[in-house]
């Protein structure tokens, strides 16, 4: 299989299915510049025209409705925002229209957009462009929302968002967009709601998204060579959600750890504790933990930021606790090599 | 102009109002219970876009749709249904006098936030550009509406890319109980200022049927040959209160003189008077005309009187198209 990055696998994506269907669109802020929105989208407008690909006024609400109406007439958009905070804009559009349209129409006809949305991180990104607002989508019946965390399934989910009868929120984390991976050619779909099983293990039950995902890969291999298995779950799917996969491995592990990008109060991570302690009540062995952003808003200036992140040090500790018992998690500090407000050196801004 | 086009807007007008204030009448039993938004006064600007419209153009609309949706040719059963609540409302119940629906009839839908629809048209008008019809999309909308940021957005996109957009915006003066003047500044023409995003607009007397016939009739040809969106602003005027059956020129908002003017400028007398003074159409073809639109409305709400609730189970459907393997939520 070849290897590809996360960006080039979006932008694999977006390239299929406007080959298998005449009617997808691909529009948004920059979508046909030189960058392509970090390479997503670029090559598309040459190979598909204007009237399918194509940048749009600073019109977020209003594109999102132009969105809408070319769904509700056939054809399958896809919107992108380089940052999910610009999306904010469209809230209205988003909620009233795309996530109602079938439900009060009496199920006369859905809405098959795509509304891609960036999350940006570190590198001084600050208050208005870093927000990780899952849970605000997720919280609105009509809505799908999804967290791609690998390359291949930032292809098979994206394709199954696009070819979707209903209004699909795909958040892309900006620190994936260079993360490399083995993506399979051709319609390579994975089915909205189904999570995927990174690790086995039966002491702790691990529960991430998108970005955190990644820090939790690094966190459970640590865990190994101290002799602790985790089961780490990437649920891919925010809403719907993959609930059997989560309560029959808390089952058997019984005890649970959520790690959620974004905001710890109202968080997606607060639903999936408050689901675990009433459906697996009796099988919990502790107390279900969280780990996500603290309560306030990312800073710009680095040294703002330094802790702001939940990284894979803290998941070890987080682990270590709920079994009782101290684990070493220094060295996995002394490991990184790269500043804290970058993903790697690969990324060197500005955005 | 041609007679069969006088009385085919006389009819229509006609029928509108006499379903609006059949549901105004009933509304006191209870029923009826949802909010709902009459359009007595207003029938002439529905009515003439309606006819001028082709069936296989498409429409979309706000909060007082019933008009829009009826003179589209939206089915009156399936409205009246849906107003009670029914599930064989157009929107199975779903969505009451607010959200109406006919696709068969090109009203592509109505929903209830002011400006909400505006993008969905022009969305629809791209749609139409991508594949190269020559259909029309029809955005009704009222006088706050081109208050609303979106509208604004949506004109700009709609003139950059030539959409086939009619934008009919009916200037009633009130938003609920809000007058123009401390929503808009004073001496403002809505179609100047829209014109001045880069479309052709115009405006005229919302009350005068044939004449808002003639005018987007014309705006229609224009948009059809391929000249980009356009915008009519109709002066009109509401007769009751912004939401429910009653008069309210009683509350201080707006005084008796002034409706009693409106009143005096309605646009169905005004038309029958015209035709009949013509002889284009008879006294007696006007009661054949009200005996015909008595019995259609009173069938139709027959009709949605029987029909069924929705089963309660039928609230937990149409969330996400149900060919799409369950996913594990529930």
């Amino acid at each position: 299989m070849p290897v590809k990055t996360f960006a080039q696998a979006i932008n694999d994506a977006l390239s299929l299915a406007m080959e298998l269907d005449p009617g997808v669109l691909c529009y948004g802020l920059g979508v046909d510049d030189p960058k392509g929105v970090f390479g997503t989208t670029l090559g598309l407008q040459e190979r598909f025209g204007e009237d399918r690909v194509f940048d749009m006024p600073t019109s977020e609400n209003a594109m999102t409705g132009i969105g809408i109406g070319a769904a509700l007439y056939g054809m399958r958009p896809v919107m992108t925002h380089q940052r999910l905070d610009f999306a904010l804009l469209s809230m209205d559009q988003l909620v009233n229209n795309a996530a109602k349209w079938r439900f009060m129409f009496g199920g006369r006809r859905g809405v098959p957009i795509t509304v891609r949305m960036i999350l940006g991180r570190g590198w001084g990104q600050g208050p208005t462009h870093s927000q990780n607002l899952q849970a605000w989508f997720a919280h609105v019946p009509g809505l799908k929302v999804v967290m791609p965390s690998t390359a291949e399934d930032a292809k098979g989910l994206l394709l199954s968002s696009i070819f979707d009868p209903d209004p699909v929120i795909f958040l892309e984390h900006r620190w994936l967009h260079n993360l490399r991976g083995e993506v399979p050619e051709g319609d390579c779909r994975i089915p909205l709601g189904t999570s995927r099983k990174v690790r086995e293990g039966s002491d702790v039950t691990i529960v991430a998204m998108s970005y955190m995902t990644i820090e939790a890969i690094h966190a459970v291999s640590h865990l190994e060579e101290q002799g602790v298995t985790c089961d780490l779950i990437d649920l891919r799917s925010i809403r719907p959600l993959d609930w059997p996969a989560v309560t029959a491995s808390v089952r058997r592990t019984g005890r649970l750890l959520v790690l959620d990008s974004g905001n710890l109060t109202g968080s997606v991570s607060g639903e999936i504790v408050a689901r675990v302690a009433s459906d697996c009540w009796t099988e919990l062995r502790a107390a279900p933990q969280r780990l996500a952003m603290p309560e306030y808003p990312e800073a710009t200036s680095p040294s703002l930021t330094r802790g702001y992140h939940v990284r894979a040090e803290h998941i070890v500790d987080k682990v270590g606790a709920l079994l009782g018992r101290p684990l070493e998690s220094a060295s996995l500090q002394k490991q990184r090599t790269h500043p804290h407000d970058v993903p790697g050196d690969w990324f060197a801004g500005p955005f | 102009m041609t007679s069969e086009v006088g009385s085919q807007l006389l009819f229509q007008m006609r029928r509108i109002r006499h379903v609006e204030q059949e549901i105004a009448r009933r509304y006191g039993e209870g029923k009826m219970r949802c909010p709902t938004h009459l359009s007595v006064g207003q029938e002439g600007v529905a009515a003439a876009v309606g006819l001028a419209l082709l069936p296989s153009d498409l429409a979309v609309s706000g909060h007082r749709a019933h008009a829009h949706y009826l003179a589209k040719g939206g089915s009156l059963r399936a409205m009246l249904a849906e107003i009670y609540g029914k599930v064989d409302g157009c929107s199975r119940g779903k969505g009451g006098s607010m959200h109406l629906i006919d696709e068969a009839a090109g009203f592509m839908g109505s929903t209830a936030i002011v400006g909400g629809t505006i993008p969905v048209g022009v969305g629809l008008a791209y749609g139409m550009k991508c594949k190269r019809t020559d259909q029309v999309s029809c955005v009704f909308h009222g006088d706050a509406a081109v208050e609303t940021g979106v509208f604004f957005e949506s004109v700009n996109f709609a003139v950059v890319k030539k959409l086939p957009v009619l934008f009919v915006c009916e200037n009633n003066l009130y938003s609920v109980y809000s007058p123009l003047r401390v929503r808009q500044p004073e001496g403002r023409s809505i179609a100047a200022m829209a014109g001045a995003l880069g479309m052709s607009t115009a405006s005229g007397d919302g009350n005068d049927a044939l004449g808002v016939h003639a005018q987007t009739t014309a705006a229609i040809a224009a948009i059809r040959a391929g000249h980009g969106p356009r915008l009519l602003e109709f002066s009109t005027y509401r007769w009751l209160e912004h939401c429910g059956p009653n008069f309210d020129n009683d509350i201080g908002y707006r005084s008796e003189s002034e409706y009693q003017d409106w009143k005096s400028l309605e646009p169905i007398g005004r038309l029958a008077s015209a035709l009949i003074a013509d002889g284009r159409v008879t006294s007696q073809e006007v009661a054949q005309m009200d005996e015909r639109i008595r019995r259609e409305v009173d069938e139709a709400f027959e009709f949605a009187e029987a029909s069924p609730f929705p089963d309660p189970s039928d609230a937990y459907t149409d969330l996400h198209d149900a060919s799409v393997a369950a996913p594990a939520e529930a």
